[in-house]
């Protein structure tokens, strides 16, 4: 009698997990039905975000969202990977181990410590050296014009690569590992170089958990969101140069939610937050099934 | 039998080209390590520098003083984000290790839990600013007002798969012979669940707890609209409540040096907490969670 | 054509597990040499050390001489160079599983540089012919993939994988033993029409095997060459008594 209690117990604690996810959809749902009525899901194309006359376009946020989380995929995939390729592949067994406890603790810096450097180290220090350069090479682009802050776009798209680093790379250090030995073992024995026998050997047998573990790092700059709020500008603007003041759905709901005094209002919030969790779930999902078909047998660790 | 007729040459272009490249991958493996581990030394190096000064006796005891005034503290963010982790771990650490039963115990291998641990997965990538919005409409807007309660559920239920999946990684190394022994001796399943395998496990399950602890310990969307910061001292559950990352956001963009200065140190503070339960938790599972169990 | 192989006072460690003591013997050309002893008695780590693969494992250590047709292939030339000209078959076969059947054969090449698609062709099909693989895969070259073939099928792909860079000399680590009787076979017949081209070592638990493909046999026992000799004289009339004890089957 006691036993099948206990077990029932258990069970509905693991249920609990399905009942988190339900919990946020239905809250969230409920709770933007003004602005889902009002604007239907012409919301998400609409730019004008203008909380004084109950005017409101998702689109800024939207496009901020994809454009920082693009510039962080850009900037962090080459280092991660680059990172564990190195660690994996090339570097010296005394030194592995300190070496990635350094990423692993890249991971745990809280988005608001990372926001706080970002703001008064990386944002300086972009105004002052980088962009300058950024906008004598590239200004002929349109993407990299004055006026300058440091902060806006660029600057968020680099704390948040520096964010999503530990976890592409970790992930990719997991699949890589993954790899049998004797794929390794066969491609040297053909006369390859070191490079040549991680190209052939590690990286194209890994590569579909790689692609997934990019996935998952895109996952988690799409929802990022303290470091984002502090450094992206807040502005509900949609411009061409990276070097302007934006926004994204995250850094929106965070800077404008506690002011966001009707109904309204808060229900637009609560509508992109509603897609962002929607985005997001989907993201990590497909990412995951990716992860899980290469590393297939272990369970994935909790990250 | 076939024959070579075109046998093989030196192809001497070729061979300085791989060699090269070879060098390259080298080089450029190297330089991405530097580059990734430059901003991670730079942040501790400015952690230190600007906020150990700041750590003295007024900040881990006093107040915030009057807007800009030197000589406050952050003390009710530190006893507020006690109170808030405390809640978060009473609701997130019991359902949490239970899950994480669930899925080791009974559910082994079983379609219903894969699916719960694909979902506490793809749970763990949702952005925590909407758990935050999903807490204020569940517990703010009924109750109409911030409290320390929905901070706390909002920190806890973010715990519940964290806490589920490295509870079931490390009840799964429990090896088979123990769980027999504990049946063969006449104990009922839930006894030797939870006073044998859980207890075996019990390290490890512990450092998953703590690893979640400080995770949740660092985060601040989801308290953004639940737990909403308060200036005062006050624990009371229902009502809004100080935390630590939370101050830390409201100074850094604040206008007063004195308030970057305390978020510096506030900062350094949660990460000194942060790294002690990393490096903890990775001396106890590279010794060995289980060694006392064979 | 193939070449010779002289080892001289070869050594090799493992850490501080000394796993080859003083080995020294003539591989003779074009001919197949079989190594035989009892689990763990050093041949595949001897093997190994001809095309410079043991030294992949961080705490390996190797001293003594190896000449690969009169080249010292520790100090005359480098590890890449050795195992182009020195292939490599291994135990368990390890297609490419990410490539189909004609890029896992054009691999070897397409490191060495050579992209041209009709001489990629030539020897492809040329390597498969040679591995006894190429009528039953001919139709299927980029259809299929290199894991999706059966065990002895995979295996005769790794050949023809070793084969189409065109080695010197072929070394097969116990090739057939992850193989069912027929695949064995054709493999063993494959030996017999490489030897002519090639010189191969091959590394075998089967003492019929070794009996029915090579025409020199060398005998290892706990790190040492015990005999090394025609193959008719080591199974029929062993000079050492403890190669009689292991022909015959007191032990291992």
């Amino acid at each position: 009698m006691a036993d099948s209690t206990f077990r029932w117990l258990m069970l509905l604690c693991a249920l609990s997990i399905f009942g988190i996810v339900a919990l946020i959809a239905t809250e969230l749902v409920t709770h933007c039905d003004i602005t889902l009525k009002k604007f239907g899901l012409k919301f998400f194309l609409g730019s004008a975000w203008n909380p004084v006359n109950n005017d409101f376009g998702a689109l800024p946020f939207v496009y901020g969202t994809l454009v920082s989380s693009l510039i962080s995929l850009i900037l962090a995939v080459p280092l991660a990977v680059g990172v564990a390729i190195f660690l994996t592949e090339m570097c010296p067994r005394a030194l592995r181990g300190a070496l990635s406890f350094l990423t692993e603790l890249l991971a745990a810096i809280p988005s608001v410590v990372y926001g706080l450097w970002a703001i008064f180290v990386l944002v300086p220090l972009l105004r002052g050296y980088v962009d300058p350069v950024l906008i004598k090479l590239l200004g002929w682009t349109g993407f990299f014009t004055q006026p300058d802050f440091g902060i806006g776009m660029f600057a968020a798209g680099v704390i948040l690569a520096i964010m999503i680093l530990p976890i592409i790379s970790s992930l990719t250090r997991e699949v890589m590992t993954a790899v049998p030995h004797t794929q390794r073992e066969a491609v040297l024995a053909l006369g390859a170089t070191r490079w040549e026998m991680i190209r052939m050997g590690v990286l194209r047998n890994a590569r579909i958990g790689i692609v997934g573990s990019i996935i998952l790092g895109l996952g988690r700059a799409l929802g990022e969101t303290m470091a984002v709020a502090m450094v992206i500008g807040s502005s509900p603007t949609i411009t061409k140069s990276l070097l302007a003041p934006a926004a994204t759905m995250a850094s929106v709901i965070a800077n404008e939610f506690a002011e966001a005094s009707d109904d309204t209002y808060r229900s637009a919030l609560i509508e992109i937050g509603l897609a962002l969790f929607i985005v997001t779930i989907i993201v990590n999902m497909f990412a995951r099934l990716l992860v899980w078909a290469v590393t297939r047998g272990a369970p994935a660790r909790a990250t | 039998m076939a024959t070579m007729a075109t046998p093989l040459k030196k192809n001497r272009l070729n061979h300085h080209w791989r060699w090269f490249a070879n060098h390259l991958a080298s080089v450029l493996a190297v330089l991405a390590t530097i580059l990734v581990i430059a901003p991670l030394v730079a942040i501790f190096i400015d952690l230190v520098y600007k906020g150990a000064s700041s750590l003295n006796w007024n900040f881990f005891t006093r107040l915030p003083a009057p807007v800009g005034e030197p000589g406050g503290g952050m003390a009710n963010a530190i006893i507020g984000s006690a109170v808030l982790l405390g809640l978060a771990s009473l609701i997130g650490i019991p359902i949490g290790i239970a899950a994480g039963i669930y899925l080791s115990e009974y559910g082994r291998g079983t379609r219903l839990s894969n699916l719960v641990r694909f979902t506490a997965d793809v749970l763990n990538g949702v952005p925590s600013i909407v758990m935050g919005i999903a807490v204020y409409a569940l517990i703010v807007v009924p109750t109409k007002t911030f409290s320390a309660m929905a901070g706390g559920t909002a920190l806890g239920i973010m715990m519940i798969p964290t806490v589920a999946r490295t509870s079931e990684e490390m009840l799964l190394m429990v090896p088979h012979s123990i769980r027999e022994a504990a049946l063969g001796l006449g104990v009922p399943t839930w006894r030797s669940v939870l006073s044998i395998t859980l207890k075996t496990a019990m390290p490890g399950v512990i450092t998953g707890c703590m690893l979640a602890f400080a995770r949740v310990a660092g985060e601040t969307a989801p308290l953004l609209f639940t737990a909403l910061g308060n200036d005062f001292w006050s624990t009371r559950l229902n009502q809004p409540i100080e935390a630590l990352p939370l101050q830390i956001y409201v100074y850094a963009l604040g206008p007063y040096d004195e308030w970057h200065r305390l978020a510096w140190a506030g900062s350094l503070v949660l990460i000194v907490l942060i790294v002690v339960s990393v490096a903890l938790v990775r001396y106890v599972t590279s010794r060995g969670v289980l060694k006392g169990a064979s | 054509m193939g070449v010779g192989i002289e080892v001289n006072g070869l050594n090799a460690w493992y850490g501080t597990n000394h796993t080859l003591l003083d080995i020294t013997l003539h591989i003779p050309a074009n001919e197949a040499t079989a190594l035989i002893g009892p689990s763990g008695c050093g041949k595949s780590t001897f093997v190994r050390c001809l095309n410079r693969m043991h030294e992949t494992n961080p705490i390996a250590k190797v001293t003594g001489e190896v000449k690969v047709g009169g080249v010292d292939i520790y100090n005359d030339t480098t590890a890449v160079e050795v195992r182009r000209r020195i292939g490599m078959v291994f135990q368990r076969p390890n297609p490419f599983p990410t490539m189909s059947i004609y890029d896992n054969v054009a691999s070897g090449l397409k490191l060495n540089g050579y992209r041209n698609r009709r001489v990629l062709d030539e020897v492809v099909q040329r390597s498969l012919q040679n591995a006894a693989l190429w009528d039953e895969v001919k139709d299927d070259l980029k259809k299929k993939s290199g894991a999706s073939l059966s065990g002895g099928q995979q295996q005769r792909l790794c050949i023809a994988r070793a084969l189409a860079v065109d080695p010197e000399v072929l070394l097969m680590d116990e090739p057939a033993s992850a193989l069912d009787p027929v695949s064995t076979a054709k493999i063993e017949d494959l030996i017999f029409q490489l030897k002519s081209q090639y010189t191969i070592v091959i590394v075998t638990h089967n003492m019929q095997q070794a009996a029915r493909v090579a025409e020199r046999t060398g005998f290892f026992l706990n790190g040492r060459l015990i005999e090394f000799d025609s193959t008719h004289k080591i199974f029929t009339n062993p000079s050492d008594k403890r190669t009689e004890d292991y022909i015959t089957g007191r032990f291992g």
